[in-house]
């Protein structure tokens, strides 16, 4: 398969189309779009999210999730849909600075937050954060799907400042399920990345 | 999930507006057709299963005000919107009122604990397996009359105190029993008059009708929370057990509070089970078995006995019941352990 037919790059392309038809961005305009209160609950609301430092505004089924308008609406894959109800943590991104999980969150609830994903940990060059390539050089994973949720719980982690020891790791990291049972070597990433960060 | 409004009301004031112009129909507040959602990490998990169908929801989570974690010389003030990881954080919950601590830093994960408010986690529903999977018709919480398939269905994690006839499910939130140990008050708000309720009156039991959980109004909101100052507080404990050692429910659950000088006879003890009832669950004649002895390891499990002596098992939950006493008398004797 060549790199311009990937999965990721159908889904990017299949997000940005299904994204002509939303209203302008422009916050005014999604201010705008929402007067009082909605007659039906069958009337898209315009949404204005942050995501990564950038603003969009999407027209969405009130039901729409964080993890669905990322998922779906913006061609942001990285966050996965495990379980879908707030059990296995391969959702989590941060709201504010704070981690949660985007499967229980609806896009309305993320309006005006500064949401930041697995996409926008890295820094410019491709140089990647500490977390991720602490994650590569201690084989934390195996399958990957829990991943990126994995590393947003465990960059939160550090900043939270709950990483004084193996079994503190193991405790605020419980949120975040691994069935390829990599945990031994997360705990060693975290371990490695806590210092770098700590350098940062 | 089906189609439901989004209501976000920037001010108190407008909350009772929002409810009135919604659909007013019958049965319980549970099943009312506006329902708040602060956290959203019951709400729409249960929304998920079809569990519960609301029309409207009222995002109550961006109102000034109630999110306050204040400590003043009569008690400790908890705003209904603050979230459980900063209530568990806080130095003046951490040194004063350590059960409370305790109780949160025990629930669910880091991530559920950044969302959850303390209004929504008193709320919390059931987990029972059957209550949860609407494809069991029998379930007389989620469907008044219907039966309850727990009864004789598989009931490991299922309560043993407080269970009628109708419903077996049991309480399933960890910061109730700390709460209802230390004699918290409720404080709510429904249309622009506020009231408060002791916390052991806030939850029902399930008797002739498990779908009535509370004693709240379908458009009464949680404002908040008092817990009086004492000097039981300091010298308090949560203790929980479960089949993981993390981000699991209890299966049996001990809140205490102490008023003893080290080493000495205890002037007053208060117990509160969690995992084995069907809501918030205080042990006072327990309690009273303690008052103005030495906390022995024998008395300690005389008191688990007495904790647990009205608990009935079923097929699968009757390990429960020893599992109860243990869990009192370990707790009784890790709480008379502490500095305070």
């Amino acid at each position: 398969m060549s790199s311009d037919c990937s999965r990721r790059a159908f889904l990017g392309a299949a997000a940005s189309s299904a994204a002509l038809s939303v209203a302008p961005a422009s916050s005014a305009a999604a201010a705008e779009s929402n007067p009082a209160p909605a007659a039906s609950a069958r009337v898209p609301r315009v949404v204005s999210l942050r995501v990564n430092g950038q603003p969009h505004s999407l027209a969405l089924d009130t039901r729409t999730t964080l993890l669905d308008a990322l998922r779906e609406h913006l061609g942001l894959t990285g966050a996965k849909k495990g379980c879908d109800h707030g059990q296995c943590g391969a959702c989590t991104v941060h709201v504010d600075g704070r981690r949660v999980l985007s499967c229980l969150t609806l896009a309305a609830m993320a309006e005006g937050r500064q949401v930041a994903t697995i996409e926008g940990l890295a820094g410019g060059q491709g140089r990647l954060h500490p977390m991720q390539q602490a994650f590569i050089d201690c084989d934390g994973f195996q399958c990957g799907y829990c991943t990126p949720g994995q590393i947003m719980s465990a960059v939160a982690l550090v900043q939270e400042g709950r990483v004084e020891s193996d079994g503190q790791i193991r405790e605020f990291m419980s949120g975040n399920l691994c069935r390829c049972a990599a945990y031994p070597n997360i705990v060693a990433a975290i371990n490695q990345a806590k210092t770098e960060m700590g350098r940062a | 999930m089906r189609p439901f409004v989004y209501q976000r009301p920037e001010d108190i004031t407008a909350v009772a507006a929002i409810f009135a112009g919604t659909r007013q129909n019958a049965g319980p507040p549970s099943a009312a057709a506006a329902q708040f959602i602060a956290g959203g990490t019951t709400i729409l998990d249960l929304m998920k299963l079809d569990v519960m169908q609301p029309e409207t929801l009222i995002d109550i989570s961006r109102l000034d005000g109630l999110s306050e974690i204040e400590e003043r010389p009569d008690g400790l003030r908890l705003g209904a919107l603050a979230r459980m990881d900063d209530v568990a954080r806080h130095p003046s919950v951490t040194r004063r009122y350590p059960v409370i601590a305790e109780s949160l830093d025990a629930a669910a994960s880091p991530q559920l604990r950044n969302m959850a408010t303390l209004g929504g986690n008193v709320l919390q529903r059931t987990r029972c397996t059957y209550f949860r999977d609407t494809s069991w018709s029998a379930c007389n919480k989620r469907a008044p009359g219907s039966g309850c398939a727990a009864m004789d269905g598989f009931n490991r994690a299922h309560a043993v105190l407080g269970v009628s006839s109708r419903c077996i499910a049991t309480y399933p939130g960890d910061l109730g029993q700390a709460l209802i140990a230390l004699d918290a008050v409720v404080e709510t708000r429904r249309q622009g008059a506020g009231r408060t309720i002791p916390f052991a009156a806030l939850h029902r039991q399930p008797g002739e009708r498990p779908d009535l959980e509370t004693t709240l109004e379908p458009d009464e909101m949680i404002v908040g929370f008092f817990v009086p100052a004492g000097a039981w507080t300091r010298r308090s404990h949560y203790v929980k057990i479960r089949d993981r050692e993390s981000y699991e429910f209890a299966l049996a659950s001990a809140a205490i509070a102490l008023d003893m000088p080290a080493g000495g006879p205890v002037r007053q003890a208060r117990i509160a089970l969690g995992g084995l009832a069907t809501t918030p669950w205080r042990a006072r004649e327990a309690e009273a078995v303690l008052t103005g002895k030495p906390l022995t390891p024998e008395l300690a499990e005389e008191a688990g006995d007495v904790a647990l002596r009205d608990a009935r098992g079923r097929k699968h939950n009757a390990f429960k019941i020893a599992l109860g006493r243990q869990t009192v008398a370990r707790a009784l004797l890790e709480t008379a352990a502490m500095e305070a």
